[in-house]
C-alpha cells in the first residue's frame, strides 16, 4: 500500500552544537562525530527525498553549520529541487559563511535566540557570548538580503518577556517569529521543574503575543506554539504520524518525529541500508502508528480523532508504557491526573545542560 | 486595500513557485509553507517578478485572456494584497 508523499524532511546534520540548552530536542544519547553520515549519502537522501515528494528540506543539528561541508549539503539540496531552511544557533557562523550558503541555494535562515536579556541568554544556551553571535547572525542575514525567522523556545525564565523578543526580533529585521513553548522529551523533559512555567505566566504570555500581535502584524509575522500541558486537548503532534514528515537522525536513522527513538520497541530502518521510499511506506516504525487504525479508546471514537490524531505518541509512551494510549496532555487521557499534577508540582533553579555523556569502555577488534 | 498601478509587485526573496512533479501541481514555497495556487493565481504569481507594473499585468492577463479588465483587477489585487499580507509578495 502507498502513503500520501511527504512534504518535508528534517536532516539532523550533526549532533555537535557550541551550545547546551536545557531545553535540546536532541535525544539524550547523542550520536558522535564518528557515526554521522557522510556527504554523498546526505545527498543522496536529499535527492530521494526530492523523489518522493518531499518539497522543504531543513537543515538542521545540532548546530549544522559545525558539519565542514554545509557548502556542499546546501547546493546538493538545492539541485535536487527542494526548498532549503537552515536552522542555526547562528554561533560561529560568519556574514561569509551566510553569504556561501546563500549562493548554494539557501532559500531561508531560522535562527534560534535563547532570550533578549544576553545573560540570561548566556546562561540558558550555556555558552558565555552566544547572544552576541546571534545579534550578528541576524544582521548577516538580512544584510543578505535572505528571509529570516527568529526562533525563541519559552519556559519560565523567559517566557514573561515574550512581547519583547518579538519587537527585537521586528527591529531586526525578521519576516518571521516562532514562538514555541519548550516540549517536555529528552533534555527538556530532564529539566521540566526548571523550565516548565506557572501557568499564570502562561496566560500573561497569551496576552501578551494576541497584544503585540495586533500592533506588529504583518510587520512581523508571528507563529504561536501554544503549549498543550495548559490545554485541554493534545497537540496535532507532527499533523500525524508519518503523514506529511520524516526526520533523519545523524546517524541515518529515519525517524516519524524527532523524539521517536524514546518509544522503546519501535524499529527505525536506516538510509545506509533502505531505500527512502521504501523506509516511508514500509518501514515498523513509520506503519506503527500512521492514520486511526491503531487508535484506542477513547481516541477511536472520539470526534477529533481527524484533528489532533490522539495527540503526541512520544508523550502517551513516556506517561503510560504504551504509545497506542491517548496522549496524556489530552482531558479524556486516564493519565490526565499525572500530567496536572506535574504542573502542579514546585518548580526548581537547577539546569542540566546538554552534553555528550562520557564515552563508554568498549573493544574493537 | 488598493495597489498602485506603478507598483511592480514581485515574489519576496524565499518564495517561489515550484513544478511539484510527484503531485502534478504547482505549489508557491515559501518559509514554512506550501501553498497551491490554482490556475489563475499562477498566472498572476507567474508575472510578479518585479519587471512589470501592475496595470501592465493585468493588461497583459486581460489580452490573453479576453476578460474583463475591472474583474482581473480586483481579483489580482485581492490575490496580492494577501499575499503581502503574508509576506510573500513585496508591492
Amino acid at each position: 500500500m502507498t502513503h500520501p508523499p511527504p512534504l518535508g524532511l528534517l536532516a539532523e546534520l550533526t549532533h555537535r552544537c557550541p551550545m547546551a540548552c536545557p531545553y535540546c530536542s536532541n535525544p539524550v544519547e547523542l550520536d558522535r562525530r564518528s557515526d554521522e553520515l557522510d556527504t554523498e549519502t546526505w545527498v543522496r537522501v536529499f535527492k530521494e527525498a526530492a523523489d518522493l515528494g518531499v518539497l522543504q528540506l531543513h537543515l538542521s543539528g545540532g548546530e549544522p553549520t559545525a558539519r565542514a561541508d554545509i557548502v556542499a549539503l546546501t547546493r546538493g539540496a538545492s539541485e535536487a529541487g527542494l526548498y532549503t531552511n537552515l536552522i542555526t544557533s547562528g554561533v560561529n557562523v560568519t556574514k561569509a559563511r551566510l553569504e556561501q550558503l546563500a549562493d548554494a541555494g539557501l532559500d531561508h535562515v531560522q535562527l534560534s535566540w535563547q532570550d533578549i536579556d544576553p545573560a540570561s541568554a548566556d546562561e540558558i544556551a550555556g555558552l558565555d557570548g552566544a547572544h552576541d553571535w546571534k545579534r550578528q547572525a541576524a544582521r548577516a542575514v538580512i544584510e543578505l538580503g535572505l528571509p529570516l525567522t527568529i526562533n525563541v523556545v519559552v519556559h519560565r525564565r523567559n517566557i514573561d518577556r515574550v512581547a519583547d523578543m518579538i519587537v527585537a526580533a521586528h527591529r531586526a529585521g525578521a519576516r518571521r517569529i516562532e514562538v514555541a513553548h519548550t516540549q517536555y522529551y529528552g533534555w527538556a523533559l530532564a529539566n521540566r521543574a526548571a523550565l516548565l512555567p506557572t501557568a499564570d505566566q502562561v496566560e500573561a504570555a497569551h496576552a501578551a503575543v494576541a497584544r503585540i500581535r495586533e500592533e506588529l502584524e504583518p510587520g512581523i509575522l508571528i507563529d504561536y506554539v501554544a503549549p498543550d500541558h495548559f490545554s485541554r486537548w493534545p497537540k496535532p503532534c507532527m499533523n500525524g504520524w508519518g503523514r506529511q514528515s520524516l526526520n533523519v537522525t545523524p546517524r541515518g536513522k529515519v525517524l516519524p518525529c524527532h523524539a521517536a527513538e524514546s518509544i522503546t520497541g519501535l524499529t527505525f530502518w536506516n538510509v545506509r541500508e533502505h531505500a527512502l521510499r521504501e523506509i516511508w511506506e514500509e518501514s515498523p516504525a513509520f506503519t506503527a502508528y500512521r492514520g486511526t487504525e491503531w487508535m484506542k479508546e477513547p481516541c477511536r471514537s472520539c470526534p477529533r480523532k481527524e484533528i489532533d490524531f490522539g495527540g503526541c505518541r512520544c508523550q502517551a509512551f513516556a506517561w503510560t508504557g504504551d504509545a497506542a494510549n491517548t496522549d496524556p496532555a489530552c482531558e479524556y487521557s486516564a493519565h490526565h491526573a499525572a500530567l496536572e499534577a506535574a504542573v502542579a508540582a514546585p518548580r526548581s533553579d537547577t539546569l542540566t545542560y546538554r552534553r555528550f555523556s562520557a564515552p563508554r569502555p568498549a573493544l574493537q577488534d | 486595500m488598493s495597489i498602485a498601478p506603478d507598483a511592480r509587485p514581485r515574489l519576496a526573496r524565499g518564495v517561489r513557485l515550484h513544478e511539484d512533479r510527484v503531485r502534478g501541481r504547482t505549489v508557491l514555497l515559501a518559509p514554512e509553507r506550501v501553498l497551491t495556487p490554482n490556475a489563475s493565481a499562477i498566472e498572476i504569481l507567474r508575472r510578479c517578478t518585479g519587471a512589470l507594473t501592475f496595470t501592465e499585468i493585468v493588461n497583459e492577463l486581460a489580452r490573453t485572456h479576453q476578460a474583463e479588465r475591472s474583474r482581473i483587477t480586483i481579483d489580482a489585487e485581492s490575490l496580492l494584497t494577501e499575499l503581502a499580507n503574508r509576506r510573500m509578495v513585496d508591492l
